[in-house]
Formats: structure tokens, C-alpha cells, sequence
């Protein structure tokens, strides 16, 4: 919201510095965005008087101008097409700074002519966007006069004004704020009523609830003439362009005084107005230059012709003033702030009335309203004006709050003297009679209760008397964090610690990716582009586009890994905590002692396995299995499940999936479903430890076995044949070739023997071992190589 | 029997390696060297003889001994000198690779900003990602259709608006205290959307919410905890507070709170008496979301507030394009990114590695 210091000054009698209205003001809650003071940044510019105008020898377009600055004459090259003899503008003398281009003025040569100035157009001066021609000032002012002097620009404030506050949308609203703070007082600008002296020949009734009260005037003889200067410039000052009288006396109510006008073109209408619900394909021609298709429930005015105006939004084309225009209907109206907002989003329509009324417009002063408009339209365009009509009345609704003014030290903690807070709340415009607090009509859509009164009143007491309490000692606590909360920390801290960086990514990606990561469907209905409009079904596509932008730099080797949410549905809970890490290309760069290789499946597993045994998942227990997503390389993949549950997934991603992002390195990953884990079990119920103090030994076999036979099947059987005696089983080879037997490889195995009670005798490691070979040919179908 | 020791002696004297001194301890001492034929012919003496022979005996053995003992470690050493002058490397060269990762600035925060609320006694709550129009606005005092619902760029799942991605974490204040009794005092950090994509805006972003729900908590204690909460996040006691009237449909009264800080060269710094920065936004639980959640507002009462981590990651880390938290440059997370162990505690402070890092 902008508004300029002498608009300010017309609603509050105050002497206030800049600096004390702007601190106040955000003081208050009404936080000053932006001051300008147009008078420091037009330091320099003076007026000038150009005595002569001739062609520039060298250009059809340029004119050679001769210019008097009250002291010397100064040769001057403008284009401007509006140079006359005679005519005062605003001259930038050599060195002074052009607001627009923030750079100074030199002595310049135009084709060949030294110029030692620049005469002005508005824009350059970021006074308006005029770039026609340069500032004509019609002053008396003499050449030399300062052009601040002239010009006497206003202090232009631009405050935020938070939804609630729907009267700080005019500039009274934000003078009795300051008056209530101490700033001034307000001032009384309402006018005497005004008396018609015939009857309207236009009537108006209203068949909506959404607008209670709709009153008009019939004002015949205007001129519609241009504004007057103090208009002009106030409008101009808060950014509106001035238009005509007419139209510049509604914006003036509506900045001024937060109260929404329309005019009428009289003698454009047909027939009564009535505001009513339009019907389902009605059509308006409204002023912003589109065309709106109107539906049933939205709020129009019309006349016997269709639909006028949106009410309370936008006016028509077809019956809106002109130049010619010399009969009007002033419209001062007041519509139900819902129907404003549900209508304007459905259209997509917005307007400063609209803005204004969505956040409530003050009823009981619609009729005061219309007796300011037009007496100022009589004052500025003539004519002679018919009697109001009220169609609907003043809504007769009142809120009177019973108020325990305790409440405020109870929620603030600030202690202020009773007297000073009746003093505030009358000052606001509440009725205060004891207990019983009324409420304005121009709040009725901020304040329902105690807590807003005692918003109220802080605010204007000030928060910077807010005392600094300490917050009372709670009971001691042994950690905040929930089990699953925890876990997220130690992945997190786990797969950094395993060499990879930890990435955060949207949650949602390009849906048409999505179907290859087993879409859910879990659609945005306003994407923030089209390419981010569902909702992830799994944490690697994202992650794989990071890869994707990493290899575009140069980064080949690439290893991340994100700790986040993947959607399983749409609704609310339907997601679960993943961690997914993935590596590309080689292990590392060349290097003299390690080669680098290229990344593989074991890599993501191991990944997997770090993760899960980072939280304490019993990675002991767990089984290999083949069927992980398609999204990953069919062959080189799988799942480590305990009993049915996935715990995770790992393994190569599929060439085509590389493909599809554009990837040329090989890459893996793995993803583990932190939800899915068991329980965590207290570490205080661990078994004791024992240790033997007797020799561990180990015995290697060479077995030969179908090579589609899964080598954990072996391990798993060994380590069974004896749980007590043997206490780990290593696989240290794998060898398919020629040396193997078709369809056969050949592993090797060590098996870790740790003697609990006794040295083991030869018979008995010799028992042992015959026992390994049995159950490995059994269970393995895995034969002792000879 | 003199000249046979010296002539030993002489030989181990002489010898310059340890196969041939070996020798010459076979045979001087072994089972059939010399000195060991010697003492078998003592069985042939007389007592006397015997006793003056064997002492002397015993003293050439043990000299011979000895001499063939200091010769062979001295040769060993030589042997050692030898070996290791032939084994030197150059050890200016690198090392095998180890690769390091890094844990994202959001995470690292998020774990400071729990440790300190930890200390405050309050307790951790989360909330879905998704969430329905009750738990993200209409519990929270939003009208259906009121402009305060256009503050916040919603993110919608469906046609009618039933579902949408939360704009806040404030639904976890209503999803709490319709499940626990008060007293409650939790924090609530998670990811949240708004429909917004510009210099400073990314529709993803992550935030923190506070809510404390008593009988008598006040805006002083509000302000008392953040006070706390800035001077041990930002590690310094010299951080001031600035409260301004706002609106939040959720709270009554409602407040930004502003930090006093400088920024001075580009550089910005936490200190008082400088300027103003807005760094969150809170107040006093409205009452009609207590009485949503269930609650009498007459009997109980609280404030709330809710902060950007990301925001403050920035600033405390000095972190300039929010955009890029979300690209997963492998560059920008080893600069800005925390070592694996660099985990804030109580015990170790919370951004002890933070100068050393990289």
C-alpha cells in the first residue's frame, strides 16, 4: 500500500518527522517497505527557458537548442519532438546523476556537436513512463529555480499492510493507527450530506445476499474534465495514472479512504440496475481489456442489457466514462468479502477494488461514502445531482466483546496502567464502556475476541516493552529423538563417513519419468512447471538428475545419496523414509597404487549394508533375493530381506534408465527402507561376552559347482553344520573359465574354527570337514575339487 | 690353550659374515669343536688338574661365547643397514584415495538447532509432507477463501483443494495437540512447498516449528526462548531481538521477530545495534486452534513460531543461493558441506569444525 505525506496529512493533524511516521509505523505493524523521497534524488535539476531551436546539421530527427539557466546560455542537442521557443523544462547541467540510469551527465558530441546538458523527459527523472517528449513545466519559476522547488515532490511511503487489516488499504485507516500511537489526531474530512434535487431516474434494487447495501446517485451535466494538479499529483505520487475527473474521484475514495467506487456512463445504460447472481455463459467486456465468461453465483451489476460490471471487481467497457460523458451513476456498494474472493479466483481477476473489498470494506460508511464522491464530483466536474438510492440497508450487525483487561499482562507479560489501554482502544474507534468492548465497523473482519483486543492494544503499547522471561526449567530429558528419528541421523552420518555426499532433491519430478520408477500417480494440480508435477515414488530419479548435472561439469564420479520421503499415496502419511545412494563411474581417479575399476553392484550393497548396520539391522540375518525394481539392471541386482520384508534395494541401474537421463557412466544404487526395519533392541540387554582363549584354526576346500547356484546358499549350509565350532566362512575365489567344466565354477572357501572348551583333536576337524563336503554337495550341489 | 682361544677369537675377529662366523661357533663349541674336545680329556686329569682345566675351560668358553655374540649382532646390524638401504621410498608420494563425504548444510543445521531445543526441554514432533485442508489451514484459522490463504502459495493435490503439500510445518502443532495433553513444548522441522521460484525462493524449502501449550506462557517467555535460542545458535551474547506487530491467522498476537546484525563488505554478522534482519515470524496460539485441537482456550495457552532452516544455514554459514541447497552439485556439497563427524553436542559445542572443515 502506497500513500504520499501530504495525503497523510489531510486525514492526520501532525507535525511528525518522516523518520518518526515511517519508525512508528513498523512499529505498529504496519512495516514500512520502501520510503522515497523524490526531492533528494532530483538534487541539481533546475529550471531552464530555451531561447532558441534550430535543426542539427548532421541529423534529420535532432534539434540544436540554445538554453538560458538564469546565469549563461548552453548549447544543447535533444531529440525531444515537443522543443519550442519559449518553453520551460528541466535541465540536467553537466554532472548531475539521472535517476533512471543511475549515471552522471557529461559534456557529450552528438554527430559532431558538443552538448553540455540534457534537457528531461519524465521517465529519465523516474517521475512517470512519459517518454513522448521532454517535461513541459508551464511554471512562472525562473530559469535557475531548483526544480524540487518547482515540483514540490511528495515523501511516498509503501507500507505492507497484513490481510487482516483491510482499512489501512486507505490511508485514513493508517492515520488513526498513528493517531492511536501518538503521532497526531485524526481528522473528521467526512462532508455535510449531500441533498439531490430530483429523483434518479435510474433505480436500483438488489436480489443477493452478497450485497446488502448498493446505493447510487444521478449526477447529470458533468464535464468530465482532467483532474487538478493537488489530484493529478497525489494519484501520481502512489503510482495510478491520472485519467479524467470522474475516474480519478474513485480512485481517490479508494486509496483514501478504502472505499471501492464505480461511475456509470448514464445515458450507455438501459434501464434499471440490479445486482444479482450472473448466469452460467454471461459475458463481460470489463476495462482491463479482457473479456470475462461469467458464471452463476458470481456478483454482476447489471441493466437491462446483461451484466455491467463485476461487482466490487471490474467495470464494463460498454458503459464507462469518456470525455464525452455527461451524465453519470455513482456507485458506493458493499459486497461480501467471500463472493469477492471465490469470484475474482475463479476468473482470474484482479483489481484494486477487489483487493479491497476481499479483505472487508466498512459498511456503515457506504453512504457517507457516496455524499464525499459526489460533492467532490460536483466540486470538480459540475452538474447537479438527484437524491441517493439504497437498495438493501446497513447491515445492523454489532460485536461487543466482554473484555478481562488482565488477559493482556496474562498472554504478554507486559503490565500497562488500565487508563492507557482504554485510552488506546478509543483511540482505535472501540466503544469502551467498562468491560464491554465495541467493536468499529471497519474491524468488524480482524476482531472477534480477547485475543484480538489484546493485540490491539500491545501493539500500540509497543512490543519492545515485551518483557524477557526465561522459560521455566522442564523435567531433564535423555534425548528428544524418536527411534526412527535417530535412525535418519546415523544413515545420514553413516553413508557420509562411506565416502558419499549428502544431496537434498525436490520431492516431487517429471511424472512422465515417474512411470519408470513405478509411478503412483500422485499428480500437483499446480505444478511449479510441468516437469515437476508428481510427487517421487522413489528417491533415485532425482538423484540420478544430480549425477545427470554433475557429468554435464565434468564430474564423473559421483557419489551422493539423499535421506528423504518417498509417496506411496496422495493422502496425508502415505510416505516413507528412504536412504538412497548412488556412485557413478570409477571407484576413484587413476592412481598409482589402486586403479580405479568401475563402480558395481557390490558397491551399492556394501552401501546398503553400511546403512542398515548403521542402525543396528540385524545384517546377519538377512537374505540376498533377485526381484528388485525394473528400474535396476535385471542381472546385476537384488534385495536384502528380512524373512518377506525389503529392507532394501541394490544394484546396477538399468542402461535404458541411463539412458533416458542422458548418462553415460555406469552407476549404481541402493535404497534402504528405514520403516521397514525391526524395532531397535536396547543395547543394555546384550548377551555377556565370551572369549576362548584357545587357538582359533582354519581349513580351506575348493568346491566345483553349477554356476547358477547362488554362492550364499554354500556359505549359508556350512556355517550351519556346526554354530558353536565354526565362527565365520569366507569366500577368497571365484573362478569360471576353461580350467572349469561347462556350466560349473569353481569357489573358494575358508572356514574359521573356534574351539570353545577343548583343542580339537585331527579326528574330530577331520569329522568336521567331512561334514562341510557333505552338506555343501547336498545343499549346494557343490563337489570337493580333486 | 691360549693360542688356540686367541687363534678362535682371532677368526671371529676376522670373519665378515654370518654363515661363516656360524662355522666357527660349530667348530669351536659344538659337538665336536675344539674347545668342546678339550673338555672331554678333563675326565683323564687328576682332581687338581682337573679343577684349574675346567675353570679355564669355562672362561675360554664364555669368551668365545660372548665374542661370537657381539659379532653376530653387529653383523645383523650390518646385514639390517644393508637391507633397509636398498628399501627406501619416495614418501612425498600420495596416498591411496579416500573418498570423503559430506553431510548437507540443512541436515547439519537441523541437528544444532534440535540440540539446542533439546536443552530447552522441548521434544520433537513431525508431520506429513502431504497434508489435508484441515491440518494446513483450516484448523489453523485460515477461512476457506480468505485473502491470508493467498499468503501462502499452495501446492495442491487434488481439483477441490481436500489435499495439499503442507505451506508450513504449523499442522504438526495441530496434529500434536490433538493427541497429547498439554503441558507440551515440541519443535517440529521438516520439509514444506510453496508455489514460488525465484532468487530467493525454491519451491521446496524446510522450516521449524515451535509450539509451547500451557496455562501460563507468555509472549515474554517467547521472547526469552528465542533470545536463548539466536545467542546459541549464531554462538554469540551479542544478539538482540526486535519484535513487530504482524498477522498470522493461527496466532493472536502476532509477531515477526527481526535479529539485529550488520552486513558490512558483504560480509553479514550477527550483533546488535547495527540493523534489522526479519528472521521469523510467531506469536500466541490463537484460541480458536486450541479450540480446534480440542483444548480450552480459557484454560490453556502458548505461543508458537516457525523459522527457515535453510535461511538460517545461510546466514550462519554464509551460504549465498538458496537454489543451490537443491542441485546436488558434487562441488557445492564438499565446499559447504559437513565432515561425517562433525556432529554438534552439547559436550563439543555446535560448530566447533565449522573454521576447519575441507
Amino acid at each position: 500500500m502506497k500513500f504520499c505525506l501530504s495525503w497523510l496529512k489531510d486525514y492526520l493533524d501532525t507535525n511528525a518527522s518522516v523518520e518518526e511516521i515511517s519508525a512508528t509505523l513498523t512499529k505498529i505493524g504496519l512495516e514500512v517497505e520502501e520510503v522515497v523521497d523524490n526531492a533528494s534524488a532530483l538534487q541539481g535539476f533546475i529550471v531552464a527557458e530555451i531561447k532558441t531551436v534550430e535543426k542539427h546539421p548532421n541529423a534529420d530527427k535532432l534539434n540544436l537548442l540554445s538554453v538560458w539557466t538564469g546565469k549563461e546560455s548552453l548549447q544543447i542537442v535533444c531529440g525531444a519532438p515537443n522543443c519550442r521557443v519559449g518553453m520551460k523544462g528541466v535541465l540536467a547541467p553537466i554532472g548531475t546523476l539521472i535517476p533512471k540510469f543511475n549515471e552522471r551527465i557529461e559534456k557529450g558530441s552528438i554527430r559532431g556537436i558538443e552538448s553540455f546538458g540534457m534537457m528531461c523527459a519524465e521517465d529519465e527523472l523516474c517521475l512517470g513512463s512519459d517518454h513522448t517528449g521532454i517535461i513541459d513545466l508551464k511554471t512562472d519559476a525562473v530559469a535557475g529555480t531548483p526544480f524540487v522547488d518547482v515540483l514540490k515532490p511528495d515523501i511516498v511511503f509503501d507500507v505492507n499492510v497484513t490481510p487482516n487489516r483491510g482499512d489501512c488499504f486507505g490511508i485514513n485507516g493508517i492515520a488513526r493507527d498513528l493517531a492511536a500511537a501518538g503521532l497526531g489526531t485524526l481528522k473528521n474530512t467526512n462532508v455535510e450530506p449531500v441533498k439531490g434535487t430530483f429523483t434518479s431516474p435510474v433505480l436500483v434494487s438488489t436480489t443477493t445476499s452478497d450485497c446488502p447495501l448498493f446505493t447510487i446517485r444521478y449526477i447529470k451535466g458533468v464535464k468530465n474534465v482532467e483532474s487538478p494538479d493537488w489530484l493529478k499529483k497525489k494519484l501520481t505520487a502512489v503510482g495510478l495514472r491520472p485519467i479524467s475527473a470522474l475516474v480519478d474521484i474513485t480512485n481517490y475514495f479508494n486509496i483514501g479512504e478504502c472505499h471501492p467506487l464505480h461511475v456509470f456512463d448514464a445515458d450507455k445504460l438501459n434501464g434499471n440496475l440490479v445486482v444479482r447472481s450472473a448466469k452460467d455463459g454471461e459475458t463481460l467486456d470489463a476495462l482491463d481489456e479482457k473479456i470475462y465468461t461469467l458464471s452463476e453465483g458470481m456478483v454482476v451489476v447489471a441493466d437491462d442489457n446483461g451484466p455491467q460490471s463485476i461487482a466490487g471487481i471490474m467495470g464494463g467497457t460498454q458503459t464507462g466514462v469518456d470525455e464525452n460523458t455527461t451524465n453519470v451513476v455513482l456507485e458506493a456498494a458493499y459486497f461480501n468479502p467471500m463472493s469477492i474472493a471465490t469470484t475474482s479466483r475463479k476468473l482470474n481477476a484482479e483489481s484494486d477494488s477487489k483487493m479491497r473489498f476481499e479483505r472487508g470494506v466498512d459498511v456503515a460508511s457506504t453512504i457517507q461514502a457516496n455524499h464525499n464522491a459526489t460533492q467532490m464530483i460536483l466540486d470538480l466536474c459540475g452538474g447537479e445531482v438527484s437524491e441517493m438510492v439504497i437498495a438493501g440497508n446497513i447491515p445492523e450487525e454489532t460485536r461487543i466483546i466482554d473484555f478481562d483487561f488482565a488477559k493482556v499482562e496474562k498472554l504478554t507479560g507486559m503490565q500497562i496502567e488500565q487508563s492507557n489501554m482504554e485510552r488506546i482502544l478509543t483511540t482505535l474507534g472501540f466503544g469502551v464502556d467498562g468491560n464491554k468492548i465495541t467493536v468499529p465497523s471497519w474491524r468488524m473482519n480482524d476482531i472477534f475476541g480477547s485475543a484480538d483486543l489484546v493485540e490491539e492494544i500491545a501493539r500500540i503499547y509497543g512490543y519492545d516493552n515485551l518483557p524477557t522471561l526465561s522459560m521455566r526449567a522442564s523435567e531433564p530429558v535423555t534425548g528428544i529423538l524418536l527411534p526412527n528419528q535417530r535412525r535418519e541421523v546415523a544413515v545420514r552420518r553413516a553413508l557420509a563417513q562411506n565416502g558419499l555426499c549428502q544431496a537434498i532433491t525436490w520431492s516431487f519430478m517429471d511424472s512422465k519419468l515417474a512411470k519408470l520408477f513405478g509411478s503412483k500417480g500422485i499428480k500437483i494440480n499446480n505444478p511449479i512447471t510441468a516437469d515437476l508435477d508428481e510427487m517421487r515414488p522413489s528417491l533415485v530419479p532425482n538423484l540420478l538428475s544430480a549425477i545427470a548435472r554433475n557429468n554435464s561439469r565434468g564430474i564423473n564420479n559421483v557419489q551422493i545419496f539423499e535421506v528423504g520421503p518417498e509417496f506411496l499415496g496422495a493422502k496425508p502419511t502415505q510416505q516413507q523414509m528412504v536412504a538412497c545412494a548412488l556412485r557413478s563411474g570409477k571407484t576413484n581417479d587413476r592412481h598409482w597404487a589402486q586403479p580405479p575399476r568401475d563402480v558395481d553392484a557390490f558397491d551399492a550393497k556394501a552401501d546398503a549394508l553400511v546403512a542398515l548396520a548403521s542402525v543396528d539391522a540385524p545384517v546377519q540375518s538377512l537374505q540376498t533375493y533377485r526381484n528388485a525394481p525394473s528400474y535396476y539392471h535385471p542381472g546385476r541386482s537384488g534385495c536384502l530381506c528380512l524373512g518377506k520384508t525389503v529392507l532394501a534395494n541394490f544394484g546396477e541401474i538399468h542402461p535404458s534408465i541411463l539412458k533416458t537421463f542422458g548418462i553415460k557412466e555406469n552407476v549404481v544404487a541402493c535404497e534402504v527402507f528405514l520403516d521397514n526395519l525391526p524395532p531397535a533392541k536396547p543395547k543394555n540387554k546384550n548377551k555377556a561376552l565370551h572369549v576362548s582363549s584357545l587357538m582359533p584354526l582354519s581349513r580351506d576346500f575348493a568346491f566345483v559347482m553349477d554356476k547358477n547356484t547362488e554362492v550364499a546358499k554354500l556359505i549359508n549350509a556350512i556355517k550351519g553344520v556346526d554354530k558353536e565350532l565354526i565362527s565365520d566362512v569366507r569366500l577368497f575365489d571365484v573362478y569360471e573359465g576353461e580350467k572349469c567344466p561347462e556350466g560349473k565354477k569353481s569357489v573358494a572357501i575358508e572356514v574359521l574354527i573356534q574351539p570353545k572348551e577343548k583343542t580339537l583333536t585331527e579326528e574330530e576337524i577331520e569329522s568336521l570337514s567331512r561334514r562341510v563336503i557333505g552338506i555343501a554337495n547336498k545343499v549346494a550341489g557343490a563337489e570337493l575339487r580333486s | 690353550m691360549d693360542n688356540l682361544i686367541n687363534d678362535i677369537l682371532n677368526k671371529i675377529e676376522q670373519t665378515s659374515d654370518l654363515i661363516a662366523l656360524d662355522e666357527i661357533r660349530v667348530s669351536a663349541l659344538g659337538k665336536k669343536g675344539t674347545l668342546t674336545e678339550q673338555m672331554k680329556t678333563l675326565g683323564t686329569m687328576s682332581p687338581e688338574e682337573r679343577k684349574i682345566a675346567g675353570q679355564a675351560l669355562n672362561v675360554a668358553k664364555e669368551k668365545i661365547a660372548k665374542a661370537l655374540d657381539e659379532k653376530k649382532q653387529l653383523l645383523e646390524k650390518l646385514e639390517l643397514d644393508k637391507r633397509l638401504a636398498t628399501e627406501t621410498i619416495d614418501v612425498s608420494m600420495p596416498v591411496r584415495p579416500v573418498i570423503e563425504g559430506r553431510i548437507h548444510p540443512v541436515s547439519q543445521v537441523m541437528e544444532e538447532i534440535l540440540t539446542i531445543f533439546a536443552q530447552m526441554g522441548f521434544d520433537l514432533a513431525e508431520g506429513p509432507d502431504i497434508e489435508d485442508d484441515w491440518h494446513c489451514f483450516e484448523a489453523l484459522n485460515f477461512p476457506k477463501n480468505h485473502p491470508a490463504r493467498q499468503m501462502q502459495a499452495t501446492f495442491f493435490m487434488d481439483e477441490t483443494g481436500d489435499t495439499v503439500l503442507r505451506t508450513h510445518t504449523s499442522p504438526v502443532q495441530i496434529r500434536t495437540m490433538e493427541n497429547k495433553k498439554p503441558p507440551i513444548r515440541i519443535v517440529a522441522p521438516g520439509r514444506t512447498y510453496r508455489c514460488d521460484y525465484d532468487m530467493t525462493h525454491t519451491p521446496m524449502f524446510h522450516q521449524i516449528e515451535g509450539l509451547v501449550i500451557d496455562k501460563s506462557t507468555n509472549m515474554g517467555h517467547l521472547k526469552g526462548c528465542l533470545l536463548e535460542f539466536m545467542k546459541k545458535f549464531f554462538e554469540t551474547d551479542d544478539v538482540s531481538l526486535r519484535f513487530r506487530p504482524s498477522f498470522f491467522p493461527f496466532t493472536e498476537p502476532s509477531a515477526e521477530c527481526d535479529v539485529g546484525c550488520s552486513r558490512e563488505n558483504g560480509e553479514f554478522k550477527i550483533e546488535s545495534g547495527k540493523g534489522w534482519m526479519e528472521l521469523l515470524g510467531c506469536g500466541m496460539v490463537h484460541p480458536n486452534v486450541i479450540k480446534n485441537c480440542g483444548l480450552d482456550p480459557e484454560e490453556y495457552q502458548g505461543f508458537a513460531f516457525g523459522v527457515g532452516i535453510d535461511r538460517l544455514a545461510m546466514l550462519k554459514y554464509g551460504i549465498p543461493d538458496l537454489r543451490s541447497f537443491f542441485e546436488g552439485d558434487m562441488r557445492w556439497m564438499k565446499h559447504y558441506g559437513f565432515l561425517p563427524l562433525d556432529v554438534p553436542t552439547v559436550t563439543s559445542g555446535l560448530s566447533f569444525n565449522a573454521g576447519v572443515k575441507k
